[in-house]
Formats: C-alpha cells, sequence, structure tokens
C-alpha cells in the first residue's frame, strides 16, 4: 500500500540523520521546559497572556499596519509593500540597484527563504551570502535549513568538515571549534566587503517603530556594523502593540528557542545609525511582506500569524523527530509549518495538503507554544478543508467502511466476533491495507473484541443482591 | 510599491471584516507577570556578576584589574574609545598598542576592544550598547575581546527595567556574554562572529 509523503520521506532518512534530529530537538524540549519553570511559577499563564496579545495584533493589522508604517517613516525609515514573493524580491533588487550594489550579507531572514531571494538576486548579478553558521553551510551545499533555529540539526560534523575542504575553507578538520573559526574568518571579510545587510525582524513595535533582531552569533549585528544599508523584509504579522510587551516576548522567546534566559544579541533599531557613529547603515528600508499572509489572515486558521518562530514545536513533535525537517518540503517544517506552508500556498494549497495529516494530534505542539497556538486544532480545520475541496489523499486509510461498521450494530458485533481470524493470519493476508502497512514496523496486539461486551453482560449489577 | 501597499491593506480589510468580534487587547502589568524570585536580586550588582558569569562573560572590579586580565590572556594589541583613554591609560603599563581609531581595513589587528556602555542589566547579566554613545559599532564587535565600560548607576534590574530605558537612541544592542552558535551538533563554540570574550567595567 502507498504511505503518505511524509511517511516515504522519513522511509529514507539515515539513522545518522535520524538520530541527530531526534536527540537534537528532544534535549531542546527538555531545556526548555527545565528553563521555564525553574524561573517562572506559572509559565502557560504567560504564554496565554502572549498569545492574546499577538491574536490582537492580527485581528486588528488594518489599523496597526498603517500605524506602523507611519511610525517607521517618521524615524527615517523607507517603507515598501510587497505583496508577493516576486514584489518582494524586485523590492529589494531596487533598493540595491539604486545603489550600485552587489554584494549582500544576510541574517537572520525566513522570509528571504519563503521568496527564493537568493536565486533571483544571482540572476541579476549579485552575491546574497547567508552569515548565520548553519543556514552558511546549508547555502554553501546547496540544501535547505531543516529546523527553524537549528538550520543544520541534519548535519554531523564529519560532513561539513567535507563540505569546507570541498569549498576551499581550509584542509578536512571536523573539530567544531575549528569549523567555526574558519567560518569566523571568512565571513568577516564578506561583511566588510558587502554593500548592504538584509535582516528580518522578530518584532516591530507599533507605537515606537521599533524593530528588534535577535541572534546568538551576531552575525546580525555584524551586517548592520559593517553595511551603509539595511533592508528589512517583514511579514505583516510581525508587529507588537508597544516597546512594553517586548519584555514579556524577549523572555519567552530566547527560553522557547534556546532555553536561554536571553539570547546572546537583542538589538532595537529605530532607523539610521546615529549622527557621529562611524559604522552602519545611512539607509534602513522596511519591506512588509504579504506572500499569502492575508490568505491566512482571512480563513479560520489564522491563529497560525501569531506564531513567532521558536521552534519549540518542532523539538516536542514525534513527527517531527522521525521524520526531520526536509519531510515537510517547505520553509516552515514542523508542526507550526505544517498549518503555515499549505495556507501560503493560496490556491496551491492542495500540493501541501498532506501536511496536516502528518500528526498524530498529540497536542505537546500546543503546550510548549510561547504564544499558544492551538495547532491541533488548526491541523483539524486544514483536514476538514481538504476533505471540503476532494483534494486527493493517497495514502490514507479509507474510512468509509469504517464509519459503516461503526454505526450498524449488526455489523461491529459481526466484526468483532470476524475480528479473532486476525490472530491466525499472517501479516500478508491481513485484508485491511492500512492495517498491512502498519504491521511492517510494529506489532498488534492479539484481537480480544468482544471480550469487553461479554464481561458486561455477565456482570452481576450492584445492589440486585444475586 | 504603492500598488501592493493598496492591495494588501484591501486583503488585510476583506479578511476581517467578517470578524464580529475583534479580539482585545489584555491589560496586564509586566512587572506583576514577569516578576520571578530572584535570589540575588537585592544586591544588583552581585547579580549582575553572578549573570554575566553564568554565560561566560567576565566583571573585572578596576581598570587595573582589567589591564592585568588583559595582559594574562596575551591581548596586548586593541582599540580603545579614546573618551575612555585618559582614564585607562595610566593602568596599563608597558607593552600595550592601543589605538584611538579603528581602521576596518585591519580588523584581525585588534585583539581587544574598549567601547562604552550604555547601561546593563543585572537579571541577565546584560551589557547594553548604544548608538550614540559607542564610538564605533566594529570595534565592539570585531576584535576577540569586547570591554565595555558602564556607569555603575545604568545598571537596570531587570528586563523590564531595560526596555523602559531604551529611549530614542537610533540603534541600542543588548549584548549577553560572547557571541556563541550551537549550529554544529549542538556543541556550544564562543566567538562565532562577534567577541569570544565579553568583559564588562563599571566606573563611578
Amino acid at each position: 500500500m502507498k504511505t503518505q509523503q511524509i511517511d516515504q520521506f522519513a522511509a529514507g532518512v539515515s539513522e545518522e540523520t535520524r538520530h541527530a534530529v531526534y536527540d537534537g530537538s528532544k534535549v531542546g524540549h527538555e531545556k526548555r521546559t527545565k528553563v521555564l519553570f525553574d524561573h517562572f511559577g506559572a509559565p502557560d499563564r504567560l504564554r496565554r497572556l502572549a498569545g492574546e496579545i499577538k491574536q490582537h495584533v492580527i485581528e486588528n493589522l488594518d489599523t496597526y499596519l498603517p500605524a506602523v508604517e507611519a511610525r517607521l517613516a517618521a524615524n527615517g525609515v523607507k517603507v515598501h509593500w510587497a505583496s508577493t514573493a516576486q514584489a518582494a524580491c524586485e523590492a529589494v533588487h531596487s533598493i540595491l540597484k539604486a545603489r550600485g550594489a552587489t554584494r549582500l550579507v544576510k541574517a537572520k531572514t525566513m522570509v528571504s527563504e519563503e521568496i527564493e531571494l537568493d536565486a533571483y538576486l544571482r540572476e541579476r548579478g549579485i552575491e546574497s551570502l547567508e552569515t548565520d553558521l548553519g543556514e552558511f553551510i546549508v547555502q554553501l551545499d546547496h540544501d535547505h535549513p531543516s529546523h527553524i533555529v537549528k538550520p543544520i540539526i541534519h548535519k554531523n560534523r564529519a560532513q561539513i568538515a567535507a563540505l569546507f575542504e570541498k569549498n576551499g575553507l581550509g584542509a578536512y578538520n571536523d573539530d567544531p571549534a575549528t569549523i567555526t573559526q574558519r567560518a569566523r574568518q571568512f565571513l568577516r571579510h564578506k561583511y566588510l566587503e558587502a554593500d548592504a545587510g538584509l535582516t528580518g525582524a522578530n518584532f516591530v513595535v507599533a507605537e515606537s517603530g521599533r524593530m528588534v533582531v535577535v541572534t546568538n552569533e551576531g552575525n546580525a549585528r555584524f551586517c548592520l556594523a559593517a553595511t551603509r544599508c539595511h533592508i528589512a523584509l517583514v511579514g505583516i504579522e510581525k508587529i507588537l502593540p508597544s516597546d512594553g510587551d517586548l519584555a514579556l516576548f524577549l523572555n519567552l522567546l530566547a527560553r522557547s528557542a534556546t532555553a536561554q534566559q536571553l539570547t546572546v544579541y537583542n538589538e532595537f533599531i529605530l532607523g539610521p545609525r546615529a549622527p557621529g557613529q562611524p559604522d552602519g547603515p545611512d539607509e534602513t528600508h522596511v519591506i512588509l511582506v504579504d506572500n499569502g499572509r492575508t490568505d491566512v489572515l482571512a480563513s479560520d486558521c489564522r491563529d497560525i500569524l501569531r506564531c513567532i518562530r521558536c521552534g519549540a514545536c518542532l523539538n516536542v513533535c514525534p513527527v517531527y523527530r522521525q521524520a526531520g525537517g526536509h519531510a515537510y518540503r517547505s520553509v516552515y517544517p514542523g508542526p507550526v509549518g505544517a498549518v503555515l506552508s499549505p495556507l501560503l500556498l493560496g490556491k496551491r494549497f492542495p500540493e501541501k495538503a498532506d501536511l496536516p495529516k502528518a500528526s498524530s494530534l498529540c497536542g505537546a505542539c500546543n503546550e510548549v507554544c510561547p504564544v499558544d497556538i492551538p495547532i491541533p486544532d488548526l491541523l483539524l480545520r486544514l483536514r476538514d478543508k481538504a476533505h471540503t475541496e476532494g483534494v486527493p489523499s493517497p495514502g490514507t486509510p479509507p474510512m468509509g467502511a469504517w464509519a459503516l461498521m461503526a454505526t450498524r450494530p449488526v455489523a461491529w458485533r459481526a466484526a468483532l466476533a470476524g475480528g479473532h481470524l486476525l490472530n491466525h493470519l499472517p501479516t500478508s493476508l491481513i485484508p485491511v491495507p492500512a492495517l498491512r502497512a502498519w504491521e511492517q514496523s510494529r506489532e498488534l496486539p492479539p484481537w480480544r473484541g468482544g471480550a469487553f461486551r461479554a464481561w458486561l453482560k455477565m456482570r452481576r449489577k450492584p445492589g440486585t443482591g444475586t | 510599491m504603492p500598488a501592493d501597499r493598496e492591495m494588501i491593506l484591501g486583503k488585510v480589510r476583506d479578511a476581517l471584516a467578517p470578524l464580529h468580534e475583534r479580539a482585545k487587547l489584555p491589560s496586564y502589568d509586566g512587572a506583576v507577570e514577569l516578576a520571578r524570585t530572584r535570589a540575588d536580586a537585592a544586591d544588583p550588582m552581585a547579580e549582575f556578576a553572578a549573570r554575566i558569569r553564568g554565560v561566560n562573560g567576565e566583571v573585572v572590579p578596576d581598570a587595573p584589574a582589567l589591564a592585568a586580565l588583559l595582559r594574562t590572556r596575551g591581548w596586548m594589541r586593541g582599540y580603545c574609545d579614546p573618551a575612555l583613554w585618559g582614564s585607562l591609560e595610566p593602568h596599563f603599563g608597558e607593552g600595550f598598542h592601543v589605538e584611538l581609531s579603528f581602521d576596518r581595513a585591519r580588523v584581525d589587528d585588534y585583539q581587544f576592544g574598549i567601547t562604552r556602555g550604555a547601561g546593563a542589566i543585572a537579571e541577565t547579566g546584560t551589557i547594553i550598547l548604544n548608538d550614540t554613545t559607542t564610538s564605533t559599532r566594529l570595534a565592539a564587535l570585531a576584535p576577540w575581546a569586547h570591554v565595555a565600560v558602564i556607569p555603575r548607576k545604568a545598571l537596570h534590574g531587570d528586563l523590564m527595567a531595560a526596555v523602559a530605558a531604551l529611549g530614542s537612541d537610533p540603534n541600542v544592542i543588548w549584548c549577553t556574554g560572547p557571541s556563541k552558535t550551537a549550529d554544529v551538533e549542538g556543541i556550544l563554540i564562543e566567538g562565532v562572529h562577534g567577541p569570544g570574550a565579553q568583559i564588562a567595567l563599571f566606573t563611578a
């Protein structure tokens, strides 16, 4: 029988990668829980509060977006709007072109992956270089990130050492410290030669127009210290109402993402560099990107727009741990990606309509989410959407026969009795294809159908005295 | 793209139109919600010292101690903000080569960079740099060691206080320990792009 797409992918994942992803995500999750509960008596209260704030923002984007635009402009930032990936790429290109810029360094921008900016700029003779160590390695290897905050969770040091050797970054050496030092030396000169720095933004505050960019490596800071032009690609949902909210969100983000009390670098940007400051941008651009977000807003899954990209739901997800990030075929993997990625496709939703099925609906993703997104509910809504729209669902067991049986007592009794045959059948002869597939890697418990009914029937009723 | 602006705002309005009720902004007191018991909060300087050490940063008590630390590590070449050098120079002594301007063409020549810090956060061991008081962003970032000279009175207790003090500086950056990564097999490596040593010195 044909399995679901994500299972097909997972079947091809090497043992090495599976262990790397499993161990990495498990450790991340355990540390997160410890630090949150050690530090705060009731972290769930904080998660709910943060969720309410972001839900308020996305349900009032019609007022927040113009407010942010006005604030940014008042701070000396040039604001651009891009409704599609193409428009966002064009906006970046036209800013670079106007400055005669040919070298771009990037940090902390998943939107640039989403809009496939690298290829667009390359075709136009512009180098666009990732500077986060993991993202840099992924770019060198023509690979894709497989985790929101740990992009190369699927790679080991030997693979990286071989890649560096192949790309002229020194003779083979798989010591992580050496790998990091080599990247440091290579990249610092790239920053200094670059004409512009491109980042995302973790938050943009409506009240002040303050953008916040958070990194551990300091790569976004280097982009903004070495270059003269800062371009920020910002999804329209990244807004927070006021500066005061930053303390809540920064506390939650660092702990949820990497179990840190605070990420190493938190940069708060109002606009171009201060007078007298020799380093940093004299031009700051913000490109507000839609690229499908308004479709998400129009759907009954708009809650997913609360997401602050911490990756906690990936770390805790039993499906992500087994399948890895690439199985989701999207920039956004894991539970959040299973909701967001199909929706961002708009009319092409059927292409990724299988992702919401790649979940056991165990609810762990909701429990860890720093903005309390009810991911399992959203997954169910998307399953319903796929069903309603008649999207074919290869590899999922048909439930029609089950429904027929479960709603007719006679059929049900017959099935309970007949099921005992399963105990004597070899796996290959089990008449239900889904069960056959299941049995390939697991064993069914012995069939005991009817035992409960028999017990119930024979049981003496309490108080009857008989 | 003006057309894109109208298109996006139009789609946002259309998407929200069917909502009978919009989610309200919860009112909350951050100081209450984020309050937590911090054993050493009564002595912010001690708390800062413990927290910055917790993230592998360092704090030195005075200028002679800073000079001694740099010398011990063999970091004898560096940059210093000219506004600070007058008070530091008498403590540095023989052998140091300190430049008062930062030449970006020679970033690797500087083993340390000494700049002014605008403040600090006790709760997290964080150093705060403001664009208006940092003499050069690169000198606080590119050398292996960064030293922030911070006025003692600018030590905030927690994130709430530090957020409230962000003010109107065009660029504020909080630095909590050395630049770090765990991208390779989850192993912590410091000094990936920025400083491998983050040092705080408080002044009266």
